[in-house]
């Protein structure tokens, strides 16, 4: 709290007050926080960085930013990539600081960042949320936008020689669309691939450090522009007879999100 | 709820010197209150043409949240008060019996008065007493209570369970709900008698849907009087906290708590229900409005972690506790809120001011 209090005043410019301040937060208690942690001040704060990241050195180019609607239930469902879940923060923060109609969507992360000092609570404090079918149905009554990777660290741990290759997606998200009669805005990432881009997983160092995987990769990530193409929205009936049903519709949105990836790489012109 | 292990030693010697001083130390049931009635025959009528809508039991009557809630159930209600935890030399005017569950005078207090509720709130807490003794009370002796409920015809229980029972844990998704599994019985063994409690009511609850069995999971309680482990981090001008860690918590006011055990028993909707307000801070927030200053400690590995916490004696929540004050465990009061139309009085603003205007 006085962590926060001093670093305020000192960091955040009055645009990214104004941003985060016109954003809807329904869920919000006394105390500036949400059930699931977010706290607007820690989020102005680090969208303060994110901004300049996003705009300077990502360079971010976001189209179809009109499919995502204003309010009400959404699943923001694409490919991940870069070892870090920068294309969860930029996916964020560019429909935060939409023209019109902007809202936080919060990002679903791994299951081991809360066991790690600071890290945990700061990606809570700034919209990240654990992973879990639970929150998710949670957010989802409580009308909240979502931002969810299906591949999970099978895309984000991935070596460079794999990118834009769709790994195999969890059918998580598709139950939850389903039951919980929630559009689904499919989004393809160019350039995160090249933000980080690893030669190998060395496992051995990450069994060690209990982490899901240890990239052979930059220190830092690269300053790679990012294209993020958002799909129209995909609207799927709770019909399903069986699981097939709902691989061959979790199969749709991939075929979504790889069009859109095509669309991403084509309007690249270089990397970097 | 009213007392805590350090205090033990001193109490039993007093306890002895009294004693020693011809009064002997209560162990059968001993009233201080309604002594010469005959009581044998169960309370006529509840409602119309009656003074009161019955006789109500109130296990742990000497606690904070007992004391409140036999406040509000006097307005209606004849309440008789029973502690189980001698650790006590004087008690408050709430207690009217002092006996171990587990003792046969304890039938006495059954079949001397006709209950038609049982309000549940005696319970060892974590970290008083060792977990054997702690298991014999909280289970074996709240088996017994049942039991005796059954006998007597007791129509209505409420019982005092924890969020504590969810466990903490990293993957703990936020806004647990009724349904999730009890996982401290897994993630952390020492406090299992918390949750052997609640399956002990879950079984009578659908076995015995006569006693119309409902169960308070409440997040912390805290406010004047309360005593527990967080209330204690709260009071105190240096508190720990893990570095790198600062858990969103949920706190409830006794006054609150007291009104919604209240409700529960009024309205009679049996059942499963976490207490908790839609208000959320994080641990070293609260510390900080409270008035504490922090102390951190090492967080990792886990086993540093828990051993400072051991240095740190009764200054620091016990270890086994000690992932409580690292993961958020959130809990969803809705269902609560919504069947029995309950909304909390007290702020948290209100709520750790109090523990600041203590400092």
């Amino acid at each position: 709290m006085r962590t926060r209090q001093f670093l305020k005043p000192r960091t955040v410019g009055r645009d990214v007050d104004r941003l985060v301040d016109a954003l809807p937060k329904h869920n919000i208690g006394t105390q500036g926080y949400d059930p699931w942690g977010l706290n607007p001040d820690t989020a102005k704060i680090t969208f303060t960085a994110v901004r300049w990241l996003y705009q300077n050195y990502f360079r971010v180019q976001a189209n179809g930013l009109d499919n995502i609607p204003g309010e009400g239930r959404l699943l923001i469902i694409g490919n991940h990539s870069g070892q870090l879940p920068m294309d969860g923060v930029m996916v964020s923060f560019s429909v935060a600081n939409k023209a019109e109609n902007a809202r936080l969507p919060r990002s679903m992360i791994e299951r081991w960042f809360p066991s790690v000092p600071f890290l945990g609570n700061w990606m809570n404090s700034v919209g990240g949320v654990i992973g879990d079918p639970k929150n998710c149905a949670k957010m989802l009554e409580r009308e909240e936008a979502i931002v969810v990777f299906p591949e999970g660290i099978r895309g984000s741990g991935k070596p460079y020689r794999l990118r834009y290759q769709l790994q195999r997606f969890g059918h998580g998200f598709m139950h939850l669309a389903m039951e919980h009669n929630t559009p689904i805005v499919p989004v393809g990432v160019v350039g995160c691939e090249e933000t980080m881009p690893s030669l190998v997983d060395i496992k051995p160092l990450a069994r060690m450090l209990g982490m899901p995987y240890f990239p052979l990769a930059p220190l830092v990530p690269l300053p790679a522009r990012v294209f993020l193409n958002f799909g129209k929205p995909m609207h799927f009936a709770n019909d399903a007879r069986n699981e097939r049903d709902v691989e061959w519709r979790v199969e749709e949105v991939k075929d979504a999100i790889r069009d859109l990836i095509d669309t991403g790489i084509a309007q690249r012109k270089s990397i970097f | 709820m009213t007392e805590s292990t350090e205090n033990k030693s001193d109490i039993d010697e007093t306890a002895n010197s009294t004693q020693e001083s011809a009064t002997p130390r209560r162990k059968t049931p001993a009233r201080r209150q309604s002594r010469g009635r005959n009581t044998r025959s169960r309370p006529k009528a509840h409602g119309i043409g009656s003074d009161t809508r019955g006789k109500v039991l109130v296990t742990g009557a000497a606690g904070a949240l007992a004391q409140h809630v036999i406040a509000l159930l006097k307005e209606n209600y004849e309440v008789v008060g029973v502690e189980f935890r001698g650790l006590q030399t004087d008690y408050p005017d709430t207690v009217d019996y002092v006996v171990d569950f587990n003792t046969r005078p304890f039938e006495d207090v059954f079949r001397e008065h006709g209950f038609m509720g049982i309000i549940h709130l005696g319970r060892i807490r974590f970290t008083q007493s060792t977990r054997n003794r702690r298991y014999s009370a909280n289970v074996v002796g709240t088996a017994r209570l049942l039991r005796l409920a059954r006998k007597y015809g007791v129509e209505q229980v409420i019982a005092l369970s924890t969020y504590h029972v969810y466990g903490a844990d990293a993957r703990n998704p936020s806004l647990i709900d009724e349904e999730y599994p009890m996982r401290a019985a897994n993630l952390m063994p020492e406090i299992v008698d918390a949750v052997e409690l609640e399956n002990l009511f879950n079984i009578h609850l659908y076995k015995h849907p006569e006693l119309n069995i409902a169960i308070l999971r409440p997040c912390n309680i805290a406010g004047p009087g309360i005593n527990n482990e967080i209330s204690r981090m709260l009071s105190q001008s240096v508190a720990p906290c893990l570095f790198g860690f600062s858990p969103l918590m949920q706190f409830i006011h006794v006054e609150d708590m007291a009104a919604a055990v209240l409700r529960s028993f009024e309205r009679n909707r049996p059942g499963v229900y976490n207490v908790a307000p839609e208000d959320y801070v994080a641990y070293q927030d609260a510390l900080q409005l409270a008035g504490c200053r922090r102390l951190f400690l090492p967080s990792v590995p886990p086993s540093l972690a828990r051993r400072s916490v051991r240095a740190l004696g009764r200054y620091a929540p016990p270890d086994y506790l000690i992932d409580f004050f690292k993961y958020a465990v959130i809990i969803d009061g809705g269902l609560f809120a919504r069947t029995f139309d309950f909304t909390p009085q007290h702020s948290l603003s209100e709520l750790l001011g109090h523990y600041r205007g203590r400092k």
